[in-house]
């Protein structure tokens, strides 16, 4: 049952996040690009802010999923690094948070191009 | 019937985006919501493993990243997209898309300025910028420190 009312708050967070990003896509001429480049950036703000992490503690996957949730990773990767390397940490925190997701989709990606063959997208 | 560019624009925009949008926006709003979901259990399900807490979130991510890469080989993604707009770019598999979509899409232009090199056109500048932001936080927050 917890899992139930888990996955709904992950829907409707995740969801809502989604929804914004089609209105920007809509509304502006901001090009998908432009809306990643954006998400990440706000959820760094966000995140450095303190203010991701309790949407996290509450949605679970619904916010660590979208863009905006690696955006916190990485706020929250050069906080830890600073309190633990100091000086040093501003730029090696950043990357170490990022490392497992940058990591696995330039992996999968050489693997699935290697793999796959490109074709008309019908 | 003559009219001013100004007025073809706005007949434009009255016709096109605003129609679109009332099937775009909960589209949008239920696809990313699903892979959220998936997330969500996939997060248990790594629970249930004995994954500690910490490292589940990681894992998640990984698993996703793979299914988008192995989707958007199978030209699956691509196509759930063209309906789903923001409900598949804004998850993190909308990013593993972006990497994994113009690679395959340059192989042919060769494995080094083809594969390798499209690999990053949307995701090296999210990571630029992604990463000069977690910088200057790092700044203020060693510059916090001193005061």
């Amino acid at each position: 049952m917890t899992l139930f009312i888990d996955c709904v708050k992950a829907f409707l967070v995740g969801g809502c996040f989604c929804a914004i990003g089609q209105l920007f896509i809509d509304r502006t001429k901001l090009t998908p690009a432009r809306i990643l480049v954006a998400y990440v950036v706000i959820g760094v703000v966000l995140g450095a802010l303190g203010l991701y992490q309790p949407l996290v503690d509450f949605a679970g996957a619904g916010a660590s999923v979208p863009l905006c949730g690696f955006g916190n990773l990485l706020a929250q990767g050069v906080r830890r690094a600073v309190e633990e390397q100091g000086l040093l940490g501003i730029f090696t925190g950043g990357l170490t948070a990022a490392a497992g997701g940058v990591c696995a989709a330039v992996f999968f990606g050489l693997l699935g191009a290697l793999i796959f063959r490109p074709g008309d997208k019908s | 019937m003559s009219m001013t560019p100004q007025e073809y624009q706005e007949l434009c925009n009255k016709a096109s985006p605003s129609s679109k949008s009332l099937v775009r926006i909960p589209t949008a709003f239920a696809v990313g919501g699903l892979i959220c979901v998936i997330g969500q259990l996939l997060l248990a399900f790594y629970g249930s493993l004995g994954v500690s807490e910490e490292q589940a979130p990681a894992w998640v991510s990984i698993t996703l990243i793979f299914l988008s890469a192995l989707l958007t080989g199978l030209r699956v993604y691509d196509n759930i997209a063209r309906y789903a707009g923001a409900g598949t770019l804004v998850p993190i598999t909308g990013f593993a898309n972006a990497v994994a979509s113009p690679a395959l899409e340059f192989k042919s232009e060769g494995l080094v300025l083809g594969l390798a090199a499209k690999m990053f056109v949307i995701a090296g500048p999210v990571i630029v910028y992604g990463l000069a932001a977690s910088v200057a936080y790092g700044l203020l927050l060693v510059l916090a420190s001193l005061l």
